[in-house]
């Protein structure tokens, strides 16, 4: 973080500006082809939040504050959050008692009963994807945030 | 056709998780309503779980396949007799603890409300979860996020409590540390039998007892889970982690946090390595003499200390060695009604009442006039009358006076050690109960029989009464009184056909 | 000889696996500096994870990626089912590690230092 020095490393910065779209790009991939090859819904959510880490580390602490406020962190995980439940409780919903927990084929999402289950599998790998990334970046930003300097220790509490 | 209630097991957990989030979005805009979702969600836990005890007991034990799946391919939730009776418990006392909290929070840490909430019901879902499932792994995945969230809470003081912080890093440790032991413990069951299914694993494991794997799978276990509930030897991190957290929080970790641990460890012993397994070698004869140290290390450190939480958190070391010597008594005593596992479970329910009572009233006293060593509750007697009441009544109830809940569990203890021939831990449990009084009776004194400094000369009878505020009374009078209405119950063994049941299911009775 | 030989080269994953435990056990309990005794505890982990997968390992087992060239040729793989469970256990790592970050930040704010045996003399001293 270079923002009280006021140097700026051009090398580094333009390295990134190129490379963090192909990154998040490639996390998207990680995350929808979870089901058939290595990857998955927390694997792609790291690599998202590696990129946002990225933008953090070689810009400025506030310019990455600015492009993601602790609003879109909440809002994030927690819609992240509802998905991946949320499409659990639609499960037991629509299967009308006949079936049990997180069976996804009684979502009416597409015909048949296996494509429900693959889309279902789907959207909940992104639903923690969002999650996971929100959280990771959160993280980040908690640990990275400067502590005040303690003047005196003050006995009041 | 499924009835409703066979989803409640998934659902108790489901809707915690989904309410955890609820509350940090929701307190995001208007922080009020934060505690108003907690405590809903809590009363609806609560209530859905004391349906699932009635549905288990009257039409035997619910198995649920997620997703469909059969085990042991699939994760599976069993919810028989033990896992409904320990989630009742401890929904109850996260419900008692959840009231409470509300004038604490707002007292001690205005600012971080919404995320102490949060965290809170982080740490019920993972409660809920390990009581549950029915899969061992998953078991792993909840114990551990029922960990993470203590880590946090314990720390979560503000400046009062920057002492709770290093402690807080070395349950963080050591807990890390017993449960990779625990992980260890899976992948040996693993590597022999390829299964992950508690059931599957019972099925499995019987020709393979005299296999170094399997025990050395079992000794990981003991160890691990040992290390998360705070047994002799590995219970350094609990009177630390107690001294300065939240009082709430206390109540929580040695009322419930240890006992679900034991929980697992009797989940794990008796589902997964059956009581075949534990007659075959001298398992339980060594836990017996470990718990037995444990009994009476707590009850001496407990002597020492001048710190009233830490007092009672080394207690808690102590009744902890109450439920291992139960436990490693269980298979070689059959004459009811003490056979099995009863003395255990039963000492389970009779602790988190007395110690959550006992936390809560110290939580009391430090929000009320900031007290924490012993020695400054002279005189505290008249002026918190309700308050130092209860911990009288929850202070008898720990000694083991009748008709309370304490001197019951001691009692059905004490029988069963006479019966399985070991006189010694009859000794060991007498010699307790008489360290307890000497503790109790030291704090009690200095309650009730010390005046308050600046009075000492006054003969005045009258105190300003400067009780607790009524949302913390309400829980502390709540548990006490039922520290003495729950002996009853259990003198007259209402609550018996639980816990027969449960010996059944293991195999512990002897058939006529 | 012989069978001491294949019996510590045949195994050689689980001898490694206890190496690293141990070092990580060691970087627990001897270091002072607090986030070295975090990373002793992921040495640790990262021990117990290589431990489990190594159980997964089949001989001459390829990536189990399922493809049509797989099924038709009938191509041996690795068990899948370990490499699954270690990455919900990394995310538990990462998650403790998490807490035990923000736990040392704290403590570096409040007694302005990260050595153990420092923070326990203030801990010491009357008034704490």
């Amino acid at each position: 973080m270079k923002e009280d020095k006021g140097e700026r490393s051009i090398v580094t910065e333009t390295i990134s500006r190129v490379m963090i779209p192909f990154i998040q790009l490639f996390s998207l991939y990680v995350i929808i082809h979870g089901a058939v090859g290595p990857g998955g819904g927390f694997q792609g959510g790291v690599v998202f939040g590696a990129s946002i880490i990225l933008y953090i580390t070689a810009f400025n602490l506030t310019d990455g504050r600015r492009r993601f406020p602790e609003s879109a962190s909440i809002v994030l995980s927690s819609s992240g959050l509802y998905l991946y439940a949320g499409i659990g409780l639609l499960s037991i919903l629509f299967s009308a008692g006949v079936a049990q927990y997180l069976n996804y084929g009684f979502i009416p999402l597409s015909g048949q009963f296996e494509q429900n289950r693959a889309l279902g599998m789907e959207l909940v790998e992104i639903g923690i994807g969002l999650t996971v990334m929100a959280i990771v970046a959160s993280i980040f930003f908690d640990l990275a945030h400067k502590a005040e300097p303690k003047n005196k220790k003050e006995e009041t509490d | 056709m499924l009835p409703f209630i066979e989803h409640f097991p998934v659902l108790i957990v489901v809707i915690s998780l989904l309410s955890s989030v609820t509350i940090l979005v929701v307190g995001w805009i208007n922080r009020k309503a934060s505690y108003f979702i907690f405590i809903t969600t809590i009363v609806t836990q609560f209530v859905a779980s004391i349906f699932l005890l009635a549905h288990v007991l009257t039409r035997g034990p619910i198995r649920y396949w997620l997703g469909g799946w059969k085990p042991p391919w699939g994760i599976e939730y069993v919810v028989d007799a033990l896992n409904a009776y320990v989630l009742v418990i401890l929904l109850f006392l996260a419900f008692v603890c959840g009231i409470y909290s509300k004038k604490k929070r707002e007292h001690e840490l205005p600012q971080k409300v919404v995320s102490f909430y949060s965290v809170f019901q982080l740490l019920i879902t993972g409660l809920c979860g390990v009581t549950v499932t029915g899969d061992i792994f998953n078991m792993y995945v909840f114990i551990e996020i029922m960990s993470i969230a203590a880590y946090a809470l314990i720390g979560s003081m503000g400046k009062i409590g920057k002492v709770a912080l290093k402690a807080s890093f070395t349950y963080l440790v050591l807990g890390s540390v017993g449960a990779c032991f625990f992980l260890i413990g899976i992948g040996l069951l693993y590597s022999v039998t390829g299964s992950l299914n508690m059931h599957d694993l019972s099925l499995l494991l019987p020709p393979l007892y005299g296999n170094r794997v399997v025990q050395a799978a079992f000794a990981f276990f003991i160890v691990g889970l040992s290390i998360k509930m705070a047994l002799f030897p590995l219970h350094t991190w609990l009177p630390d982690a107690h001294a300065f957290a939240p009082a709430e929080i206390s109540a929580m970790l040695s009322g419930i946090i240890i006992e679900v641990s034991t929980y697992a460890f009797i989940r794990v012993s008796f589902s997964v390595f059956t009581i075949n397994f534990l007659r075959l070698l001298p398992i339980l004869d060594i836990l017996c003499w470990v718990a037995g140290g444990a009994i009476i290390a707590g009850s001496l450190m407990a002597i020492t200390q001048m710190n009233l939480k830490r007092m009672l958190a080394y207690s808690s070391v102590a009744n902890m060695g109450y439920i291992m010597l139960a436990v490693g008594l269980s298979i070689s005593v059959t004459s009811e009604p003490w056979n099995g596992l009863t003395p255990a479970l039963m000492h389970i329910l009779n602790h988190a009442l007395m110690k959550g009572c006992l936390f809560l009233v110290a939580g009391a006293f430090i929000y009320k006039a900031d007290l924490w060593l012993i020695n400054d509750f002279r005189g505290l007697g008249r002026r918190m009358p309700y308050t130092c009441a209860a911990f009288v009544v929850a202070a008898i109830s720990m000694i083991g006076i009748p008709p309370s809940v304490g001197f019951v569990s001691k009692l059905y203890i004490v029988l069963a050690a006479i019966e399985a021939k070991k006189i010694v831990f009859v000794a060991i449990i007498l010699l307790s109960s008489l360290l307890n009084l000497v503790y109790f009776w030291r704090v009690i004194e200095t309650m009730y029989m010390k005046r308050a400094e600046g009075e000492e000369h006054s003969t005045s009878t009258h105190v300003s009464k400067d009780e607790a505020p009524f949302g913390m009374l309400a829980p502390i009078l709540i548990l006490a009184s039922l520290c003495i209405i729950m002996g009853f119950f259990w003198l007259a063994k209402v609550p018996m056909p639980i816990l027969n049941q449960i010996n059944n299911m293991f195999g512990l009775v002897k058939v006529p | 000889m012989e069978c001491l030989f294949t019996m510590i080269l045949a195994k050689y994953n689980y001898w490694l696996s206890v190496i690293l435990m141990l070092i990580g056990l060691y970087a627990i309990l001897a270091k002072d500096n607090l986030v070295k005794k975090i990373i002793g505890l992921n040495i640790f982990q990262t021990a117990i994870f290589l431990f489990f997968i190594s159980l997964g390992a089949v001989k001459g087992g390829t990536a189990p990626i399922v493809s049509q060239e797989m099924i038709s040729k009938g191509y041996v793989y690795v068990n899948p089912l370990p490499h699954v469970l270690i990455l919900t256990a990394i995310v538990v790592a990462v998650a403790t590690t998490a807490v035990a970050l923000s736990l040392i930040i704290r403590m570096n704010e409040e007694y302005g230092t990260i050595e153990e045996s420092e923070i326990l003399e203030k801990l010491k001293e009357p008034g704490t």
